[in-house]
């Protein structure tokens, strides 16, 4: 972690010197429009547009059903082109169960943030979870309220500094961040566990991967499927846009460690997944 | 015997929770969500043994959270669903109710209550935004059967939850009643509903309580336009819906006493003995509590010197009745709350002869 004093404040309230452009259009095919309101830096947009990569992938458009909590990612909730069903937050986890043993052929997939998955339904995932509901839950982990403009979370990290943790958050006054992914793959009902993150090319690749293997891991009718996705925050955690890959690598990916924390199908003498196992 | 051989025989003697569940199952239910809490228990234990015979799930949930999320996702794939509780329970469940109500999602809600303190919970909702939910209030087992059917055909017509309020005794009485799959014309298309099948056609389908407009040219949602259309509908529901109400005995009377629910049968009961003794009082009974039987009611109580009403609570479903009738006549509340030991079972109240006392004293005063 940073000390405090090295990290300088972003002006927000007005607009950046040199204004954002569209260099190429590389819009995924199930994503309908490519330009977005969320911020330059974001690490969001690059998470969905590989959940949508690894759907089309897969070949299973023609029978997913994603399921969106609140956060700045429910921007997208109405400009992809596979079907979505909007949830409350927190609330996905028990919706997309709703869905999916209405429609147990189809493939269930939440898209959450860490307020949405572990601030505010916490027992929603973890039941799910418990339940070994045959959906995949997705994770964006930032470790802040993006949305609300930079307030902590249950994820966020020692010392980081949000609008309602001004000194960094403090064990004593707000206690410990909750390691949702090691929480999870506890679980007996839990068949997929992962930890990933989009903050350089190789881990883009990576987390491509994992999703792909959450996928496969529901539509082999496993069990449940967590990826947890730490994505860059540069708003959120007062940082220049450019030093978010590194400010989540030396705060964030320090304290929730990627890996795959649990594969039920690797254990059963499959090939294991590439990614480094803990 | 002139009964139908054919009838006798579907006639069974069933627990009014055991009751409402085969009335699910036969409207066509097939997913159901629920926590336990009494006297709503039964009702989740019937639909647990019985929804897996007919090929549907019953999700014992974690929470009523859940209970109403799971019934969200099965609803938003055009599964016909149901969710219940008491109104304790339903309390945890009115954010969803709400969003739910506001993605045009057809729901059956069941709120075993205790007591009916919930009138303003179910008629207003205790959840955010501009909803309704049409609400039916079955006075007894018989009646249940019908309304839930009615429940499912107008959840489904008008992609909309209805609520059907019952209580303690409609949950625990026994009576024999015939459940067989009540005719309401063709069943609604399910057009609408998620699938997982409209992905990649460039038309994906998307059930949102923010509007299911999809992004183009760089445009977001549009909540005002969405939430006008979401209340043009709502007030199409509610003038559409023919409001139900039994009455008996008002042509003539100077005092009609109103309830709703279980405790209308004691009115009902209380009046003809004070007919029995010449007293020229009526009953009236609003069976569909949203939309409110204004007109009907107004018409009933005309001519009369005083309406009475008569509920397990403080004073709600009052203010309703106040509304139909505009001042012409004056409106009492005889009611109150009556609990037994549990706080949710007998109403010591509910005795003919209390009641009767009751409804004299309005008698002597006005009549």
């Amino acid at each position: 972690m940073k000390k405090i004093e090295e990290l300088r404040v972003v002006r927000t309230d007005a607009p950046p010197d040199v204004p954002a452009r569209l260099v190429e259009d590389f819009t995924p095919r199930l994503v309908d429009v490519g330009a977005h309101h969320l911020c330059p830096g974001c690490g969001e947009p690059i998470a969905i547009r590989s959940l949508m990569e690894a759907i089309d992938e897969l070949d299973l458009v023609r029978r997913t059903i994603t399921v969106f909590g609140i956060g700045c990612y429910t921007a997208f909730s109405n400009n992809l082109d596979v079907e979505v069903l909007q949830a409350l937050h927190g609330r996905a986890p028990s919706v997309a169960t709703g869905a999916k043993r209405a429609r147990p052929d189809s493939i269930v997939v939440t898209l959450q943030g860490d307020g949405d998955m572990v601030s505010e339904g916490l027992q929603e995932v973890l039941h799910a979870a418990a339940r070994g509901e045959n959906i995949t839950c997705v994770m964006l982990n930032n470790g802040v309220f993006g949305e609300t403009g930079g307030h902590m979370t249950a994820t966020t990290v020692l010392g980081q500094r949000t609008k309602t943790s001004l000194e960094g958050r403090d064990p004593v006054a707000h206690g410990r961040p909750i390691l949702l992914a090691d929480l999870v793959a506890r679980l007996d009902g839990a068949a997929y566990v992962a930890r990933c993150a989009v903050n350089s090319a190789g881990n883009v690749a990576r987390t491509k991967r994992v999703l792909l293997r959450a996928l496969e891991t529901q539509a082999l009718g496993a069990g449940f499927s967590l990826v947890e996705i730490l994505t860059m925050c540069p708003t959120g955690w007062f940082v220049e846009t450019q030093e978010a890959p590194d400010y989540l690598a030396d705060n964030l990916a320090t304290v929730h460690i990627g890996g795959v924390l649990k594969d039920i199908r690797a254990n059963h003498g499959q090939k294991a997944d590439d990614i480094e196992s803990r | 015997m002139s009964t139908p051989a054919s009838t006798a025989s579907t006639r069974r003697l069933l627990q009014g929770s055991e009751a409402i569940a085969e009335a699910m199952i036969a409207a066509g239910c097939r997913f159901f969500a629920g926590y336990p809490m009494t006297p709503f228990t039964e009702v989740l234990e019937h639909m647990a043994r019985r929804l897996p015979e007919v090929g549907g799930v019953c999700m014992n949930a974690e929470s009523e959270l859940e209970a109403v999320g799971m019934a969200w996702g099965a609803a938003a794939t055009g599964t016909p669903a149901a969710t219940g509780s008491t109104g304790q329970g339903l309390s945890l469940m009115q954010e969803s109710l709400a969003e739910i109500t506001l993605a045009r999602l057809p729901l059956v809600v069941l709120n075993m209550a205790r007591a009916q303190g919930d009138y303003w919970q179910a008629t207003r909702g205790g959840g955010h935004g501009d909803y309704r939910h049409i609400v039916l209030a079955p006075v007894d087992v018989a009646e249940a059967v019908e309304l839930v059917q009615l429940a499912f055909h107008l959840a489904a017509t008008w992609r909309n939850p209805v609520l059907v309020f019952g209580d303690y005794y409609l949950a625990h009485t026994a009576r024999s009643v015939d459940v067989s799959t009540l005719d309401f014309g063709p069943a609604p298309s399910t057009e609408w509903a998620l699938t997982g099948e409209s992905g990649g056609t460039g038309q994906a389908k998307l059930v949102s309580f923010l509007g299911s407009a999809k992004q183009r040219d760089d445009v977001g949602y549009d909540l005002a336009v969405h939430y006008t259309a979401c209340a043009d509908h709502t007030a199409a529901m509610l003038r559409d819906v023919v409001p139900v109400m039994d009455t008996g005995m008002t042509e003539d009377a100077e005092v009609v006493v109103v309830a709703f629910g279980t405790p209308g049968a004691y009115i009902r009961a209380a009046v003809r003995s004070l007919r029995d003794e010449g007293l020229r009082v009526g009953w009236a009974r609003p069976v569909t509590l949203v939309p409110f039987p204004s007109t009907d009611l107004a018409n009933a109580v005309r001519g009369a010197k005083a309406v009475a009403v008569y509920e397990n609570n403080t004073g709600q479903m009052v203010d309703d009745v106040r509304l139909a009738v505009l001042g012409a006549v004056p409106v009492e509340f005889i009611g109150g709350v009556s609990l037994d030991s549990s706080g949710f079972g007998i109403a010591p109240d509910l005795d003919v002869a209390v009641l009767r006392r009751r409804i004299l004293d309005v008698v002597e005063r006005h009549a």
